[in-house]
């Protein structure tokens, strides 16, 4: 497939090179998450009037679904300012690593490695959503616990253990970012093997090694190998969406578990922030009564009863229709891959129908951030609130079927014949329609 | 090491930034405004107005910067013309007032907010020289000794729908007393009834006439212009729990036990803010629980409150004339005659 190496043209080689511009982003991102944790803890109550709300969960988290993640992979984590004070104290430094830093550099547990803990931790973002993404006081509560969390753990174990193996944002763009655009590769692996220093591995803040990447899903786009490799040996690349799927990638189960934790999360949160059902809003409102317990024990059941349920079955059924020797848990592991696509384009049509309507909450809430009542670029008042379009819907309904059509495309890639292929599609057709339902009808 | 040094500042200044803005808008957005007192409504169950109990001077302004933290509220001040502010969440919204009597205000919501709207009031302490707020007179309810808080259901009833253009043709046969306004306040439509009943200047007239009578007399205590303001008035009020007809089946008490005398406790104690207690009110349309409440009782419901029926008072509300206006209004449900006809 082609590739397009970033590192080849001088302009875009000197971007990823120096460290100014990436660490003034990061130094804007880490300011930004100040205030926006000041304006969730003192600002306005009422989360429209609240940059905390409006720039969090409407307009980074859109962001993030509809530019970073399918432009640019993991690009957000590469400024994300969360794992940063914790970084710099690890590095003795801000601007690059000087040697001397400060904490234990522990290894992560083995037993818990993967993306359990993340999809776990995006399962509880659901459970609690509806306050967190509501409420700027909780928001800002979260945002601060997640700081001090990321900066505690950096001091105990090594490098970006809490990106890797916690954050639970780590795991959904991880997961997407294999599907995504970019990615960081050796250019030529007879170079590395002939180097016997690992310079690369060893500034690699997310404990990679370039030479062994096959997928972009943890790789943070730091452009800490590129700046450190004395051969100039590392390709920052464009390449085809989806390059990371197919029959020779390597898969292990906590993605088929992230990925469909991210199913069904993406049902729940169009049910109940989409859904015209009152009853179930306010449950998932009311946090600790009983109606939400009910909630919750219906998003858990989804989540880790009905879809991993029909996902077992649909690789049980392709695997009996097929002629390959793997075990089930294999084949639970490898076929996870139709998951990404299939995800990544429901959470773009869920963001799309929400993301139209609420934009206009921007400049207000630049206008007046706090919620006090200011008018600091003659913004202030001038929300709307947006009707979905009906460019909006059809948008949606052509996304997911893009998403359908090309889950079906990765199946067929990963399997030995259509016959096999068929439960596969026939799983993402059910998830397809139900989203379709749910964000449409 | 001097890159290290600029990014490390760099870092701190824009921190320094971050904070600062909240710090520096606020008194950017202040400068040029007169002092004001924040004002936030929230629903009761979140706490109600705060503050609750606002201070002022005689003649002195008082500047309110008014916002909503939960749902749409609305602000008025009780026994005043002033028109009432909406209140939207999140958006603030700036009034002025003076006072010209030292006494006790009340400001209250007049959004249905939510099961406890009527709890959202508060009060305006205006202190300093001159006469003050007029005290109102006592009740009348008082005077005469009612217990509002005892049924009183009617046991006399009319068997059809009463006319007060049938009841006209028989004024002039009336008492003097039975046309008297004092007459009309302190007796409930049933006693003037059985009383006129007893004359015997008018026994060759049938139960259903005598009716027809009452009603004429109710309907000549108030004016076309009156029960337009009482309908207004019930709506804007009373509706979210007696229902527009009058019912009792407004949405605030759906699902609430239904009113009967038997739960008609005495005293107002179960004023819980969790309507633990409540009951759906009673039927205004129905004879047996109209007839027998003189203007005088129905007046003293409505300034006082209570009955153990989680009834909101309104005394420090409304106007004498305002619930004067209510009170011959519901009465209009029972007579069959509304404001339309």
């Amino acid at each position: 497939m082609t590739r397009l190496d970033l590192t080849h043209i001088s302009w875009t080689q000197t971007l990823l090179r120096s460290r100014w511009p990436q660490f003034l982003l990061r130094a804007i991102t880490l300011a930004g998450f100040v205030f926006t944790i000041f304006a969730g803890l003192f600002g306005s109550v009422v989360g429209s009037h609240n940059f905390a709300i409006i720039f969090v969960w409407i307009a980074w988290w859109t962001a993030l679904k509809l530019f970073f993640i399918p432009f640019g992979g993991r690009s957000w984590c590469s400024i994300c300012p969360i794992p940063m004070p914790g970084e710099w104290l690890q590095n003795g430094g801000i601007l690059q690593p000087c040697g001397k830093g400060i904490g234990l550099g522990k290894r992560w547990p083995k037993a818990m490695r993967g993306s359990w803990l993340q999809a776990g931790g995006f399962l509880m973002v659901g459970l609690f959503g509806a306050v967190t993404l509501t409420s700027p006081l909780v928001t800002a509560i979260v945002l601060m616990v997640i700081l001090l969390l990321a900066l505690i753990l950096s001091l105990v174990f090594e490098r970006r253990s809490f990106c890797n193996y916690l954050c639970p944002i780590g795991g959904f763009t991880g997961l997407y970012a294999q599907v995504g655009p970019v990615e960081v590769r050796v250019k030529d692996a007879d170079i590395c093997a002939a180097h016997d220093e690992k310079v690369c591995y060893d500034a690699c803040p997310w404990g990679l090694y370039p030479l062994a990447l096959k997928s972009s899903a943890n790789c943070g786009l730091c452009m800490e190998c590129l700046r450190v490799c004395p051969t100039d040996n590392i390709a920052v690349n464009l390449r085809p969406w989806g390059s990371d799927l197919g029959s020779k990638t390597k898969h292990n189960l906590d993605e088929a578990f992230l990925g469909l934790v991210m199913l069904a999360s993406a049902l729940v949160d169009s049910a109940i922030f989409l859904g015209p059902w009152g009853q179930l809003k306010s449950a998932a409102y009311a946090i600790g009564s009983l109606p939400w317990l009910l909630f919750a024990g219906v998003f858990i059941v989804v989540a880790l009863g009905i879809l991993p349920g029909l996902y077992i079955a649909a690789v049980w059924a392709s695997m009996r229709l097929g002629a390959i020797k793997t075990t089930l848990r294999q084949s639970l592991a490898q076929f996870s891959q139709l998951l990404v696509p299939l995800g990544m384009m429901a959470w773009i049509a869920f963001t799309i129908s929400f993301a139209f309507a609420k934009f206009s909450y921007v400049l207000p809430v630049i206008s007046d951030p706090l919620g006090w009542g200011w008018n600091l670029i003659g913004m202030s008042g001038t929300s709307w609130v947006g009707q979905s379009t009906s460019f909006s819907l059809l948008l949606q309904v052509v996304l997911l079927a893009v998403g359908l059509f090309w889950a079906s495309r990765v199946a067929r890639r990963i399997t030995e014949s259509v016959k096999q292929a068929l439960p596969l599609i026939a799983f993402s057709i059910i998830f397809s329609l139900s989203m379709l339902w749910l964000l449409i009808g | 090491m001097k890159k290290e040094y600029l990014a490390r500042s760099l870092v701190i200044l824009f921190i320094l930034v971050a904070v600062t803005i909240p710090f520096a808008g606020q008194w950017l957005s202040g400068r040029n405004q007169p002092a004001a007192i924040e004002l936030h409504a929230r629903m009761p169950e979140n706490g109600g107005w705060s503050p609750d109990t606002i201070q002022a001077e005689v003649s002195q302004p008082i500047h309110l910067h008014i916002t909503s933290d939960d749902v749409v509220h609305g602000f008025a001040i009780g026994k005043s013309d002033q028109p009432a502010l909406e209140i939207i969440p999140g958006e603030f919204i700036e009034t002025t007032l003076i006072f010209d009597k030292p006494g006790k205000y009340t400001f209250y919501c007049n959004r249905w907010c939510g099961p406890n709207h009527w709890r959202m009031r508060g009060t305006i302490e205006v202190s300093g020289t001159g006469t003050p707020l007029a005290l109102d007179p006592q009740p009348l309810f008082l005077k005469l000794g009612i217990d509002i808080d005892a049924p009183q259901p009617a046991k006399t009833i009319p068997s059809k729908t009463t006319s007060a253009e049938r009841g006209a043709q028989f004024a002039g046969l009336l008492p003097a007393y039975a046309k008297n306004r004092d007459t009309y306040l302190s007796t409930s439509p049933e006693n003037l009834w059985l009383r006129l009943r007893a004359e015997a200047t008018l026994s060759n007239l049938s139960d259903n006439d005598l009716w027809d009578a009452v009603t004429w007399i109710w309907l000549q205590q108030t004016t076309m212009d009156a029960l337009a303001n009482g309908q207004k008035l019930f709506a804007n009020n009373c509706a979210a729990c007696h229902g527009e007809t009058g019912k009792g089946d407004g949405v605030m008490v759906r699902g609430l036990p239904v009113w009967n005398p038997g739960l008609h406790s005495s005293g107002d104690s179960p004023h819980l803010s969790t309507g633990e207690g409540f009951v759906s009110p009673p039927d205004f349309t129905d004879p047996k629980n109209m007839l027998g409440a003189s203007p005088a009782l129905l007046e003293g419901k409505i300034i006082r409150g209570g009955m153990g029926t989680g009834m909101p008072y309104w005394g420090p509300i409304f106007t004498a004339k305002q619930i004067e206006d209510i009170v011959s209004y519901i009465y209009t449900f029972v007579w069959g005659f509304s404001n339309q006809e």
